[in-house]
């Protein structure tokens, strides 16, 4: 072993060898290896562990800005990518909220004393959760939008009693579905996946695979080609059966659009990442989950209440946590601990800054600037809209050589996509394979969306 | 210096009119959206958020912040989250053009500085655990083990057997037994021994067929390591189940040895608690998994793989398919690989010796008023009991943990392993000085040579004082309401 | 109602049968292990419960536990007003505190405790 004076030659240590010393004879014990006399010998790693050579922070900074120059992210190139996640514009103030070091470094408010600045940003957060999707009661995250739906789906089984029965539309994101299929592979549980026609699902279809047996219908709205779905018909059919309407939502499209809590839904889940969070090569994300005022004791995650503390000031605290693991272990509603504080603080920095008119002047750009998109691309030779049906902020193009057109695309330094046939679609056979996803938010501008027009001319 | 003890709710300071953030106008020749929408998708009004100029929005939250307690501003021993320093090169490096701004579904072609990361991630991970495959895929520790449920849960079945249940210890974190129940498993909780480990015999009694998996956290929550694992492994072996090992205290013993090598088939790790990912308020986390070989076919895709000098997503081919959406939580995971790239494998291995030499330190000085539960060395953690203080003086381990947020000190965890009666599990890290060490300890004696009655009515000094919890469950406020009504 | 007359099982239900009906509640002991009370779920009247199965919760800010049929049968009546204010079961678990009512055919109840067996039970139970 390396022997030395020197402190801190590994990062981030203090104690010198001499210190180290006084603490072993405070110990009563003459070297650190006495320490760990509770692993038996033979199990003593006996070289050094085959990893990479240590690099001080101007090596590393030289070794990940080389490799990170090898990638070509949106800022090097014009992102107009869907499928869940967006390069929308995170003001600068979301960014230096949440690089406080007194919020990124704090642990789970368990010591409510100790933590009330997370727990009223987390309570706030609730709020905006609430406000945005028309909801009773939200929780302070999940991981991100496909185990939200998961959880959504588990607490519809809580909440009717019902476990062996779910109905999927099947233009929910493939991800998800497959997600979802993932949770409860081991339950005696049919998931009904209604077949998607000419963009949407077919309302009829739902309405007659819906029963006294199923816990839920899943719907995704705007849909995962960017089409409406007749949500209004689909509460209906769930609630003639008792089944809860679980609605998984586009927060941005909540600026213009009818709110989940307004058609009827139970349960509103919605993926947060528009919501003043980078694209990160796809996390950490954040799970948003909301619902009425009388399924609140069978929500997942955590939830931060308001109250008062022994002078009467109003104050926040960690609530209902007899329902979490940590408690309730294995009859808990989830097995979820860690969740995703840091970035719900992100989404309430984000939803402060951009406010109400904000929010619906962003949501208008992006349905707007995605129309024109649509007008420009499909008066391009060999394109065409695939679905003939309203849509928000996305679309998907056809073409007969769809990766060709995304290559030409991302040649011209346009990235488009995802190509639909990069995911399994159950029930909706081949039409999809031509169609690739093209969504346009607020960041693009009309030469940009002139310029990939003319890149796919050629 | 911090402005109130008091921050007005983020909706009491919204003036009608006033904006943060304001985007130039559209520059696109299409018509409004109401004419581009059918009417009836579209709402009336925009939703209720609040309207807020940019300096509010700051001064509202830099406040708040101030509100809190954090690894930045102090020292933070809570036991099983291993708060050690989150470094700040990391926050720059996660924030390059190329890192931040990629979009989960760009070509794999455009990507392969960063897939090089994650696949090197993959293998020092592979390296640290012993076990070689590795799937980045889970969000948190949580995750990693209903993950790693479910794998072995697929492996079973391909082997055509039906196993149900999945044992563990009385002192095994909630999330265990929560996650086997999600997987579809029975819970069969075992019987400590006196010495605080797994009481081999009652291992023994509950091992049979039907047993798929032993999720064993080693070192265990007692900051003791289970020195029989080996032949605890192969008990469970020689009736066809499997190990899982819970890693959560993998900084007592990284470097050191390794889950791989004393029969552990399958671990997951927190990269938010070993390799400093920030523990953001309560997450975000990431919980890769590694496993045997055997077990490789079922993880989650896509995992990363190296050809030459190209890489590339595969899914593997028995996946159980996938766990969450897109690749994984990668800021996070990068800022482990940007840790362990520092540190190297004597920087690792040092990490662990610091970790372990800080906590016997500390149990050593508290030793004559806080005695550990169990009477040997500890690992990097050690839980103290405040029961004998709590019989003569009425002194619970919550009021001493309140009574040290006064003296300027982050709780313990308190009340955890359920083994332990009046539990405080306190784990200091390596990231932590010898003064420090000593002023906490010093702390310690001061309060408990207090009247009893100052530390059951702490904290004192804090900006609040003994939420009303009971009040918060009978009555939930979840949200913020214009006009409150009663109770 | 005689709390000697009151029959218990092992996961702290207490039962009263008088003809075809059984009165169902919590015993004294449970309530003092929960301690703080917050919220009570009761079963809807007229669903059909087994002996064993769970009928419902009672939740206290430490922990929230089921409640199990002691008896099969169907409910004919549910304390709404402590489903309302569950803290009052703190005062009295037995007379006022009463969960639920069945109709049951049961009329064998020797396979529960009787008082001084659950005595004995909740002495062992609380070391």
């Amino acid at each position: 072993m390396r022997q030395t004076e020197e402190v801190g030659w590994v990062s981030y240590l203090f104690n010198s060898s001499s210190q180290q010393q006084d603490m072993l004879r405070t110990v009563g014990t003459q070297s650190v290896d006495d320490l760990f006399a509770q692993v038996p010998q033979h199990l003593m790693l006996d070289r050094p562990l085959d990893l990479p050579p240590p690099l001080s922070e101007m090596e590393l900074e030289d070794t990940v800005r080389t490799l990170a120059a090898q990638n070509v992210g949106a800022s090097a190139r014009c992102c107009l990518m869907g499928g869940g996640v967006y390069d929308h514009f995170v003001p600068a103030v979301v960014d230096e909220i949440a690089s406080r070091g007194e919020f990124y470094t704090a642990y789970t408010p368990y010591q409510a004393e100790a933590s009330q600045g997370s727990l009223q940003a987390f309570f706030e957060f609730q709020t905006l959760i609430c406000r945005l999707t028309g909801m009773d009661v939200a929780n302070a995250s999940l991981y991100e939008g496909a185990t939200a739906v998961s959880e959504a789906v588990f607490m519809a089984m809580r909440a009717t009693k019902r476990h062996d029965r779910v109905v999927v539309c099947g233009s929910l994101h493939p991800e998800y579905l497959s997600v979802l299929r993932t949770y409860l592979a081991h339950l005696e549980c049919a998931i009904e996946v209604i077949p998607v026609v000419d963009g949407v699902v077919d309302t009829s279809r739902l309405a007659d695979a819906v029963d006294h047996k199923t816990a839920c219908v899943v719907t995704q709205h705007p849909n995962v080609f960017g089409c409406f779905e007749s949500v209004t018909e689909m509460s209906d059919a769930a609630h003639a059966h008792g089944a809860l309407f679980v609605v998984l939502c586009d927060p941005i499209s909540l600026g213009v659009l009818t709110r989940p809590g307004d058609y009827g839904a139970d349960i509103a889940v919605a993926e947060g990442q528009s919501l003043g969070i980078p694209m990160q090569y796809g996390g950490p994300f954040l799970g948003i989950l909301a619902t009425r005022h009388e399924h609140l004791r069978k929500m997942p995650g955590r939830l931060i209440g308001q109250t008062q503390d022994r002078d009467g000031k109003p104050c926040f605290t960690l609530n209902l946590q007899a329902r979490e693991q940590h408690i309730r272990r294995e009859k808990a509603t989830s097995n979820i601990c860690t969740n995703q504080g840091l970035l719900a603080l992100r989404a309430t920095v984000y939803l402060a800054a951009v406010g109400r008119q904000g929010l619906r002047e962003i949501a208008e750009l992006c349905c707007r600037k995605t129309h024109y998109a649509a007008q420009r691309l499909c008066a391009v030779d060999g394109l065409r809209m695939m679905f003939d049906r309203p849509f928000f902020r996305e679309f998907v193009l056809a073409c007969d050589d769809v990766a060709g057109c995304q290559e030409r695309a991302r040649a011209a330094g346009f990235d488009i996509g995802p190509l639909l046939k990069q995911f399994d679609w159950p029930g909706i056979g081949s039409a999809v394979e031509s169609g690739v996803l093209v969504a346009v938010t607020e960041k693009r501008t009309r030469e940009q969306i002139d310029g990939l027009a003319d890149a796919l001319r050629c | 210096m911090r402005n109130t003890d008091a921050v007005i709710p983020l909706f009491e300071l919204s003036v009608s009119g006033r904006r943060a953030c304001r985007m130039p106008e559209c520059d696109v020749p299409v018509p409004p959206v109401a004419d581009l929408l059918p009417a009836d998708y579209v709402a009336a009004a925009p939703p209720e958020l609040p309207e807020l100029a940019e300096g509010d929005v700051v001064r509202h939250f830099v406040n708040l912040s101030t509100l809190n307690m954090s690894v930045d501003t102090h020292f933070y021993p809570l036991g099983s989250c291993t708060m050690k320093y989150n470094p700040k090169r990391h926050e720059r490096l996660a924030a390059l053009p190329g890192v931040l701004d990629v979009h989960p579904y760009q070509a794999q072609e455009d990507l392969q500085g960063l897939l090089r990361m994650l696949w090197e991630l993959q293998q020092m991970l592979a390296e640290i655990s012993g076990l070689p495959a590795v799937s980045l895929q889970p969000a948190a520790g949580a995750q990693g083990e209903l993950t790693a449920l479910q794998v072995a849960s697929a492996y079973f079945q391909d082997r055509g057997e039906r196993r149900t249940k999945v044992l563990f210890p009385a002192s095994a974190h909630g999330t265990n037994p929560a996650s086997a129940a999600i997987a579809g498993f029975d819970c069969v909780q075992l019987r400590a021994a006196s010495t605080g480990r797994v009481d081999l015999d009652d291992l023994q009694q509950h091992l049979d067929q039907q047993t798929a998996v032993l999720m064993i956290t080693n070192p265990n929550t007692l900051g003791l390591f289970e020195s029989d694992i080996a032949q605890i492994s192969d008990m469970l072996h020689k009736v066809g189940a499997l190990v899982y090992i819970d890693g959560a205290n993998m900084n007592a013993i990284m470097g050191i040895t390794r889950p791989g090598d004393f029969g552990g088939d399958m671990m997951h790790f927190n990269v938010h608690k070993t390799f400093t990912g920030p523990h953001g308020a309560g997450g975000p986390g990431a919980g890769p998994i590694a496993v045997r070989d055997f077990l490789a076919d079922f993880l989650p895709g896509p995992v990363v793989q190296r050809r030459s000098d190209s890489f590339n997503l595969q899914t593997p081919a028995k996946s159980i398919g996938r766990v969450r959406s897109f690749f994984g939580n990668v800021g996070i995971l990068l800022r482990g690989y940007f840790y362990l790239r520092t540190l190297g494998p004597d920087g690792v291995r040092e990490a662990a010796r610091h970790a372990v030499l800080n906590a016997n330190y500390l149990m050593a000085l508290l030793q004559d008023v806080l005695p550990a539960a169990h009477p040997e060395h500890c690992m990097h953690e050690f839980v103290a009991s405040a029961e004998q203080l709590k019989q003569q003086r009425g002194v619970s381990a919550m009021d001493i943990a309140k009574r040290l947020l006064d003296y300027g000190f982050h709780a313990p965890t308190v009340y955890f392993p359920l083994v332990v009666a009046e539990a405080l599990m306190i784990e200091p890290t390596e990231t932590e000085s010898k003064a420090t060490l000593d002023a906490f300890a010093e702390a310690v004696h001061q309060i408990l040579r207090e009247d009893s009655e100052l530390i059951k009515t702490a904290p004192h000094r804090t900006p609040v004082s003994r939420p009303n919890e009971v009040q918060a469950a009978r009555n939930p406020v979840l949200s913020w309401q214009l006009q409150k009504t009663d109770g | 109602m005689e709390l000697v007359d009151l029959r218990y099982t092992k996961t702290h239900e207490w039962i009263h049968l008088a003809g075809d009906v059984a009165t169902i509640g919590i015993s004294e002991f449970a309530v003092r292990q929960l301690t703080d009370l917050v919220y009570i779920e009761l079963p809807a009247i007229g669903r059909e419960l087994s002996a064993g199965e769970a009928f419902g919760e009672v939740e206290s800010v430490k922990a929230v536990s089921d409640l199990y049929a002691p008896v099969s049968g169907e409910v004919s009546e549910v304390n709404a007003a402590l489903a309302e204010d569950p803290s009052a079961l703190s005062d009295d678990a037995y007379e006022g505190g009463w969960l639920l009512r069945l109709r049951t055919s049961e009329t064998d109840l020797s396979r529960l405790m009787d008082q001084a067996a659950y005595a004995a039970h909740c002495a062992a139970e609380d070391h």
